[in-house]
């Protein structure tokens, strides 16, 4: 299509030729098309012109809008109020012997709570702490020496470990095996052998008196 | 569609083998549209735009819902209360079903006023029809999953009108139900249904779009486009003018939303579903109510027991719209230059607005003689006047193009010819 066509006004109908005031009519029609095309040919100037700016902060404005829409949705699906709600757990101590571990849920997660020996503390407390992969002191990961509360899942790739069982394998250390990958961990809750990067975590967690713990 | 040089490699690239850019570059500048559009046309964007927010805030949602009676009205609640910004994910829902319809129905009236439905554009017209009448289904089910009380017997009413159907009407309701009433089962297939329907709309919104760039747009002046001079390019006059529409409708849409979330629903809802009481007056949403007024309004009419007539009258009332392509005789598209269908154009929207009135109130006394009235019109306009309208009205005189009014002064005012000049003219300035 020929461009400068288009700029042409479209004859009558009829063909017959304008009269004055349609003439006058098509002119000032002429000079607005011709007005609106030098417009669009943007500023003369270089850099940034009008146009330019507010084209760039438009979309800005409405990526950010963007953003506040979609995050409502994102966020719906982190954990909701009654989730979080269940998110401590209080375990009563009392019934656990010396050298008894359970295991309680907590945030759907497995927690390992042992009554030590006095053996298996003098072993955790006797550790040479520069030969472990992740140097911690047994007194840094208990509150009160004779309770260990971990959590119960390998940092390796999420497997929980055996070793709560007294029929369980409890590893080269005494403590707990991951049977998945073969990490060993010891009587407290460290990595000692095998692929976890890291110790059993410890929990957040308090003594409500001597016999009860609340968990998170 | 020539092969574009594109100056980026590797858009070249992926455009040899998947033509994407081509095709923007196809519907964006090259595809024609009228220069002369209102703002009435921007309700079909923003129906599209409403459809996707309801897709997104529905799958979400789905992701939080239990589709069971014992759960159902406690997780919409959950929701609520619990999820985080549960309450705004189920209001942006809620408001905007009741703002899709909002806009279909602006949209299909557009398309009544200035004639769209007509001849090259019937498939266009019967597409729409269709994506209507999905969506009346996707909202019926999609307010019954919330399990309120009108939600339960919304459900109740609505498959029970399929017991009209002499014979085998209560068969067909039995197997809707799953059972021997609206219970467990209706619940989890209208879960099912109301989670496929969406993308079912989505589809025949696809073959709308494809009808409709077949045939192009129409215009307020009805006439067609007889080449450049009365077309611009899509981008950016209509990116730019559907843009200002959506901004307009979107705080509308938030007000609604945070201010007044509730305003469009029934009250009703908020109380669990019992099975065992009805509330004293079941009404459907504002959208569904001049469906509900017709359904109520039918007597006996001959053979026809009241119940199957006011069932047939009913579905009617949109079925009807399939056929109008049709009905309408008359080779003029705008009612702008139909001086009485541009009358009973208005009535129609009048009677509309009645038959939603009366379907608010309880049906007896003077309401039901409105309705009744009201009914008839509605049919009587389509069935009666659509046709003879054709026949006996003397259109006034059609401009010989959209741009042609320009060069004829005194065809328009003189804003309009500002209007069509600053139109033209859109076409000039992509190189």
């Amino acid at each position: 299509m020929d461009t400068a066509d288009r700029h042409a006004p479209e004859p009558t109908p009829q063909g017959r030729p304008l009269t004055a005031r349609e003439e006058s009519e098509r002119a000032r029609v002429q000079a607005l098309l011709d007005t609106r095309y030098m417009a669009d040919l943007g500023p003369v100037e270089a850099g940034w012109g009008r146009r330019q700016f507010l084209f760039v902060t438009s979309v800005a404005t409405a990526f950010a809008g963007l953003n506040f829409f979609v995050w409502p949705f994102i966020d719906s699906l982190n954990p909701a109020a009654d989730v979080q709600a269940l998110a401590s757990t209080e375990v009563d101590l009392t019934p656990i012997e010396v050298g008894q571990s359970i295991t309680v849920v907590w945030r759907g997660k497995p927690i390992f709570i042992r009554h030590r020996t006095e053996a298996e503390i003098a072993a955790a407390r006797s550790v040479d702490l520069s030969k472990l992969p992740d140097p911690q002191p047994d007194t840094a990961r208990t509150l009160k020496p004779e309770w260990l509360v971990v959590v119960g899942i390998c940092n390796h790739l999420g497997c929980i470990p055996r070793g709560q069982r007294p029929t369980d394998p409890h590893g080269a250390y005494n403590g707990w095996f991951c049977p998945c990958h073969g990490s060993h961990f010891d009587t407290s809750g460290r990595i000692r052998k095998g692929p976890a990067p890291n110790n059993l975590a410890v929990p957040q967690y308090t003594f409500i008196d001597d016999e009860h713990i609340r968990i998170g | 569609m020539a092969t574009r040089r594109w100056e980026n490699g590797f858009v070249r690239w992926i455009d040899a083998r998947f033509p994407i850019f081509t095709a923007a570059q196809h519907q964006l500048y090259e595809y024609p549209m009228p220069g002369n559009l209102n703002y009435w046309w921007n309700f079909g964007s923003i129906a599209g735009v409403i459809l996707v927010v309801m897709i997104f805030s529905g799958i979400f949602l789905a992701m939080q819902y239990q589709p069971n009676v014992a759960d159902a009205f406690d997780s919409v609640e959950r929701i609520m209360r619990d999820v985080n910004y549960g309450w705004l994910m189920r209001y942006v829902h809620q408001t905007g079903s009741s703002l899709f319809f909002a806009c279909v129905y602006v949209h299909i009236f557009r398309g009544f006023y200035y004639g769209s439905y007509k001849t090259p554009r019937e498939i266009t017209w019967l597409t729409g029809c269709l994506i209507f009448f999905v969506m009346m289904a996707t909202a019926f089910m999609g307010y019954v999953l919330v399990w309120g009380q009108m939600s339960f017997w919304a459900a109740t009413v609505i498959t029970n009108l399929f017991t009209a159907v002499p014979g085998i009407g209560e068969s067909i309701t039995t197997w809707l139900w799953g059972g021997y009433a609206v219970a467990n089962p209706t619940l989890n297939r209208f879960y099912a249904l109301h989670y496929l329907l969406p993308f079912v709309i989505f589809a025949i919104v696809a073959m709308h779009l494809i009808a409709l760039h077949t045939t192009h747009s129409n215009n307020p002046l009805g006439v067609d486009m007889k080449g450049p001079q009365d077309t611009i390019p899509f981008h950016p006059y209509y990116t730019v003018k559907d843009l200002v529409g959506l901004g307009a409708f979107a705080t509308l849409f938030a007000i609604l939303v945070f201010f007044a979330p509730d305003v469009l629903s029934e009250p009703d809802n908020f109380i669990p579903a019992d099975p065992l009481v009805t509330p004293e007056h079941i009404v459907p949403e504002w959208y569904f109510l001049p469906y509900y007024a017709i359904l109520r309004a039918v007597p006996d009419i001959g053979p026809i027991p009241a119940k199957l007539a006011g069932v047939i009258a009913m579905f009617g009332a949109t079925l009807i719209w399939f056929l109008v392509p049709w009905l309408d005789t008359s080779k003029v598209r705008s009612a702008r230059f139909r001086p009485l269908y541009r009358v009973f154009f208005w009535v129609l929207v009048v009677d509309c607005l009645v038959l939603g009135w009366c379907g608010k109130q309880l049906p007896e006394g003077i309401f039901l003689t409105i309705s009744r009235i009201a009914a008839a019109y509605y049919f009587f306009h389509f069935i009666v006047l659509l046709p003879l309208l054709g026949l006996f009205e003397r259109p006034r005189p059609l401009p010989y193009s959209i741009s042609a009014p320009i060069l004829k002064p005194g065809t328009t005012s003189a804003a309009g010819r500002l209007e069509l000049a600053a139109a033209a003219a859109g076409d000039k300035v992509r190189p």
